[in-house]
């Protein structure tokens, strides 16, 4: 860079030179057509290489003296420059809005199906549920197989093989009918198969697959699903059970839903019981007399549930326990039903047929 | 079992209360209400009339009446009849125009046969009693005329039909209810059995038991010149008709009355076709029976039988005999009443699939000490009613039986429960169930009934309770059994509610974690879970198209499977999906995709074909169960899918895409990404698929399933879409080699550098391998690979295919120099064509 002053070298930054280039800037600006061009006039007229940042380069050349006013003139031009360039800006951009936007309107309401999601089986998200209310009170989920030892389905259980309920249970007898397997009739040998196997205390509940020789109708199916739980530990009553039941109903159903027990018979509990749930649509309302019916429990005030009891002593000795320092209760659901009453579910055959008409509704969760 | 209210209140001291009210106590008491019935409200206006004459109408192709008769009223009443088992002076039940029948059946005066009917005579059917609609039903002379009819029989009640459990017995009866209605209302009551029969020396019939485990009491007794022409009292067949018993005649409708109200099964012999002594025992090999049912039964060697000198006679407590049975002509009666085994009953009731009132009885227990009440009340009854002689004697064979005791410690009801009851109401509660209790220590205490000395430790034990349960109550062995006593007179509903103090638990494991994560990773990706039953037949296999010795076809078979076409457990998961598959697409679903997750059932070559049934006094030694474990067939959860039709749907945006073997495939790899693993994939034949498009998965160097495109002969046989594809992968093995925490990888902050490489290959070479190759030369720098065109064609040469790739590159520490991406996409070019011949293109 030369250190003496050339009048010639900066013409540039001359008062109508700058001038002129302010307002062929101005007026490409607002020759610009929309945002594209007026990209490009931005570039040309207020870029890095447009002739008034060139000429802004060329004040380091002038004398000391002349920088200022020089500084002054080129600033005024590239703000007003700045200021149409912004104010031209605002104007396409609303043009664009007003005009460009509006062309390329689509119908939103075209559907896009291309590729539908599927959905889980209400029976598999319920079973799930119900364990999770327990896994959250500290439970673990228990496994057994399906295809069992009679002795793990029947007399661990104290089910003697000529104890009444055994008859009463329609049992598939696997190869022959004194094999000594069968296809699970209940999930309770899967409490035999926890004790057998855990240490003490055992708190678990095993929702699965369980199998009777009734043929398919709208309540009943051969293969079922059930969630059983058990508790064993030194101490547990039967209002440790009733507890338990309450805050479950009250986890699947909401506040203030709660369970009442009936003496029932169970070979594997004594005392055993019934188990209904509060009617959690009208709460109980629809058993008094003159209220309105409800649907969902028949207007009874109660759903039929379950059932539970405290473990047999004689379960807990076949499996290893000492019944006098523990004790235990257990408790059964069938999945089936849960879904009738809890969703409306009016028909078994809907459950099992794998109508995807049926499965979809209820997405990844029931 | 149904009990008419009107029944109880003879027995009980029942405040005003309605059926429900009662019914209500008793579910509460454990004895669970299935029904009530009110019956006899809707009857009215049917009186007592006396038939003053008859005319025959014989213009009618069946004989017709027409009667006049007194029913108390100013004139008689004409009615019309069609029934001819009456005549003049009888008395009848006649409805009178305005009279309602059971079932709102309104009788009218109106003109028929000729003339004009001003009523109705009755049936024992059209008064709701019982099924007997074979005349007029005749009521005993001297019945006031003109008395209401609802009042004069007793129609007019309400019927309670309670579930009863296995374990009780004795509420098999009015007896047993009776005591439970007044323990809940807290009421007084009647024992119907608590009766004095007179003593006799002599044997009424000789008689013997020979297996003291069949029957430890047996009891005869006889009635002569009973008339068999004696009809029922009406109370009595209205009665048995509310229970739900079909009067039959005098001698059959009092032991069944009896049974109905005492719990007592007793049977009645004709005396006369009795040979020799009786004796109950075992049947002997090759022994037959005709039973009252027609039916000739080969009895089993642990059949009980009563036996005379002509062999068997009747199945104890199961079903009488034919050659014995009392007939019309029988005056001469023997009466049975005993107490038979209960599991022995139940075991051959169960043998010969012959279940009845006497059996469903005594395989739930029957009072031990009844038969000698019950037969004396049937022979008074047979007495009464049937104009019959009791003859002095008894026959009374019988074992001791020790009663059983059970030593509880007063407090034990109070633990099981969580309530403090106190020991005075546990004393009470348990008298009232009829049990005896002492304190022990106490004088009377049972000298055979030792305390287990555990119970006597700490420091304060509890009283202990020496309890002797009731005969009719053998369920009651255990001191829980007496807490459930307890606990349910003093009513379920006082038992608080506490939450235990559960231990922390661990929540789920990761295996119960994965198969959640499959689930909704395959629903996320369009299937819809099904859940097949697991049943499956011959024909689902050879649909599949297994060779004879495929291993899927060594299935469980189910001993009483629902259908024959089905009796095996499944070994895939396919046949389940694929039926489903097919419901759909007949329902009007054509594109469908699938999933199901579920066991197997693979039977081990050389499993014992039996499963030990072990005891139960103790647990079990590891090796007894392991008996057990390696007869079981292995069961591992598998997952599988099918799908056909548009799995990508055509729309407005246009074309879709069909379901094909790629999808199958991803599917398979959505499964196995959950469980940590990038499935290997390589080519395979293996049936049920197309052998052109059938992938076998890996984990490693483990198989875990197969996806693909089915055959086209799988096609057929399920009658499914065309190119029907599917998934069947092992979760099981998965679940094994579950890798743990993903590890995190550092986020370089460098640019990526980006190279394109096409790859002329043999068009037989797997792209998995040269992929691999690619990845394995281009090195660490390597960031990712994706195919992004595969071409055949003029321009690569026959038999060949191109292969393009971009190879992204990314160095964690800096900015990678053409260079150094160049070297490393050649390095990968050269492995490639080290292992595949794959040849760069226009290289």
């Amino acid at each position: 860079m030369s250190n003496t002053y050339d009048p010639v070298e900066v013409t540039p930054l001359h008062a109508d030179e700058v001038a002129r280039m302010e307002a062929e800037a101005i007026a490409a600006i607002e020759a610009a057509s929309d945002l594209d061009e007026l990209k490009h006039v931005r570039l040309a007229h207020a870029g890095d290489r447009s002739p008034i940042a060139l000429a802004n380069r060329e004040i380091g050349a002038l004398p000391p003296q002349a920088r200022a006013e020089a500084g002054k003139r080129i600033g005024g031009a590239r703000k007003a420059i700045g200021e149409a360039l912004a104010a031209r800006q605002a104007a396409l951009a609303a043009e664009r809005d007003e005009r460009v936007l509006v062309e390329e309107t689509v119908d939103v309401t075209l559907p896009w199906d291309r590729r539908p999601s599927g959905a889980r089986h209400p029976l598999t998200t319920l079973q799930e549920r119900i364990a999770d209310a327990f896994v959250a009170m500290g439970y673990e989920v228990a496994e057994g197989p399906e295809l069992e030892g009679e002795w793990f389905n029947f007399d661990a259980l104290n089910i003697a093989p000529d104890h009444p309920a055994r008859s009463e249970h329609d049992t598939f007898f696997v190869g022959s009918v004194d094999s000594g397997m069968v296809l699970r009739t209940q999930t309770s040998p899967v409490q035999i198969r926890a004790l057998l196997s855990r240490e003490l205390p055992v708190y678990v509940v095993s929702p699965g697959k369980v199998f009777r020789t009734d043929e398919l109708d709208a309540t009943h199916t051969p293969v079922f699903h059930q969630v059983e739980g058990l508790a064993v530990d030194e101490g547990l009553t039967m209002a440790h059970l009733k507890g338990t039941l309450d805050r479950f109903a009250e986890v699947m159903f909401g506040e203030g839903i709660s369970t009442r027990f009936r003496p029932n018979y169970f070979p594997f509990t004594e005392p055993s019981a019934e188990m209904d749930l509060r009617c959690f649509v009208c709460r109980g309302a629809s058993a008094v007399p003159g209220n309105p019916p409800c649907r969902t429990c028949k207007s009874e005030g109660w759903i039929e549930w379950g059932g539970c009891g405290m473990v047999n002593p004689r379960v807990l000795v076949a499996c290893g326990v000492d019944p006098e320092r523990y004790s235990g209760f257990a408790f059964g659901m069938g999945v089936e039903r849960t879904l009738m009453f809890r969703n409306n579910a009016e028909d078994m055959r809907d459950m099992v047929e794998g109508d995807v008409r049926f499965t979809l509704p209820f997405g990844m969760e029931a | 079992m149904k009990f008419p209210l009107s029944w109880l209140r003879e027995y009980v001291d029942l405040p005003a209360a309605t059926a429900h009210e009662v019914a209500e106590k008793l579910t509460a008491a454990g004895l669970k209400l299935e029904a009530i019935e009110s019956v006899g409200d809707d009857i009215k206006n049917v009186v007592v009339g006396e038939v003053l004459s008859i005319e025959e109408l014989t213009d009618f192709k069946k004989p017709i009446r027409y009667c006049s008769l007194e029913v108390g009223e100013a004139a008689p009443r004409w009615v019309i009849c069609g029934a001819t088992n009456f005549a003049v002076g009888d008395r009848v039940p006649v409805a009178l125009p305005g009279a309602v029948l059971p079932g709102g059946f309104e009788v009218g005066s109106r003109k028929t046969y000729g003339r004009v009917s001003d009523g109705m005579i009755c049936s024992a059917r059209e008064l709701g009693i019982g099924e007997d609609h074979s005349g007029i039903l005749i009521l005993p002379a001297g019945t006031h005329l003109g008395a209401d009819v609802v009042e004069l029989l007793g129609l007019r009640d309400d019927v309670i039909e309670l579930e009863v459990t296995p374990d009780r017995g004795y509420a098999l009866s009015i007896r047993g209810v009776a005591r439970e209605v007044a323990t809940a209302f807290g009421v007084p009551w009647r024992d119907p059995a608590d009766i004095e029969p007179p003593a006799f020396d002599e044997e009424s019939y000789p008689a013997s038991i020979a297996d003291p485990t069949a029957c430890d009491r047996f009891v005869l007794r006889s009635v002569s010149g009973f008339d068999q022409s004696a009809e029922t009292p009406m109370w009595m067949q209205v009665r048995l008709s509310r229970a739900g018993m079909r009067p039959v005649s005098l001698a059959v409708d009092v032991t069944n009355y009896l049974m109905l109200e005492l719990g007592q099964p007793l049977h009645a012999f004709d005396r006369t076709k009795l040979t020799g002594p009786i004796v109950v025992r075992r049947a002997e090999p090759g022994e037959r029976l005709e039973t009252l049912d027609h039916v000739t039964r080969e009895l089993h060697p642990e059949d009980i039988l009563i036996t005379d000198a002509s062999g068997p006679i009747s199945m104890a407590g199961t079903m009488g005999g034919l050659s014995t049975e009392i007939s019309g002509e029988s005056t001469e009666l023997i009466i049975e009443a005993a107490h038979f085994s209960a599991t022995g009953t139940a075991r051959m009731s169960r043998r010969h699939n012959l279940v009845s009132e006497a059996s469903r009885r005594f395989e739930r227990g029957v009072d031990r000490e009844l038969p000698l009440y019950a037969s004396w009340r049937a022979v008074q009854m047979l007495v009464a009613f049937g104009g019959g002689t009791a003859d002095p004697g008894l026959t009374h064979a019988y074992v001791d039986a020790e009663p059983h005791t059970i030593v509880i410690p007063a407090d034990h009801p109070d633990r099981v429960a969580g309530v403090a009851y106190g020991r005075e109401t546990v004393v009470h509660r348990l008298e009232q169930v009829g049990c005896t209790v002492v304190a022990q220590g106490a004088a009377g205490g049972q000298a055979g009934a030792e305390a287990p000395a555990d119970l006597l430790d700490g420091p304060n034990p509890a009283e202990l309770l020496t309890v002797t349960p009731p005969s009719w109550r053998p369920d009651l062995t255990d001191p829980n059994d007496l807490a459930e006593e307890v606990v349910r007179l003093e009513g379920y509903e006082r038992l608080p509610s506490v939450l235990p103090d559960t231990p922390a638990g661990a929540g789920l494991t990761e295996t119960q974690r994965l198969r959640r994560r499959v689930g909704r990773a395959l629903a996320a990706a369009g299937y819809v879970e099904t859940l097949a039953y697991p049943f499956i037949g011959a024909r689902d296999l050879d649909g599949l198209q297994l060779a004879a010795d495929d291993p899927r076809r060594r299935t469980v078979r189910l001993a009483n499977p629902l259908s024959e076409d089905e009796p095996l457990m499944r070994t895939t998961l396919l046949p389940g999906l694929l039926k489903t598959l097919v419901r759909n697409v007949g329902r009007g679903f054509g594109d469908v995709a699938l999933f199901e997750s579920g066991l197997v059932y693979l039977p081990e070559p050389g499993a014992p074909a039996k499963a030990p049934v072990l005891g139960v006094d103790r647990r079990p030694a590891e090796d007894e169960l392991a008996g057990i474990a390696a007869a079981l067939p292995r069961q591992p959860l598998r997952v599988g899918v099918v799908l056909a039709g548009e799995h990508d749907r055509s729309g407005w945006w246009g074309a879709g895409r069909p379901a094909g073997w790629a999808d199958a495939i991803e599917a398979a790899r959505i499964v196995a990404r959950e469980a940590g693993v990038e499935p290997v994939v390589r080519a395979d034949r293996h049936t049920p698929w197309h052998p052109g498009r059938c992938a076998a998965l890996y984990a490693g160097d483990e198989l875990i399933g197969h996806a693909g495109e089915l055959h086209p002969r799988v096609v057929e046989a399920f009658g499914l879409p065309p190119r029907t594809c599917a998934m069947e992968l092992e979760l099981t093995v998965l679940e094994v080699a579950l890798p743990g925490p993903v590890q995190a990888r550092p986020v370089s902050a460098y640019p990526v550098a980006t190279q394109d490489v096409a790859l002329v290959v043999p068009a037989e070479i797997p792209v998995a391998q040269v992929e691999t190759a690619l990845r394995e030369g281009a090195g660490e720098l390597l960031e990712s690979i994706r195919l992004f065109d595969v071409y055949t064609g003029a321009q690569v040469g026959e038999g060949n295919k191109s292969l393009a790739y971009t190879l992204r590159f990314r160095a964690a520490d800096r900015t990678l120099t053409v260079e150094e991406t160049t070297a490393a996409r050649d390095a990968a070019v050269a492995l490639a064509g080290e292992r595949t011949g794959a040849q760069q293109r226009g290289a």
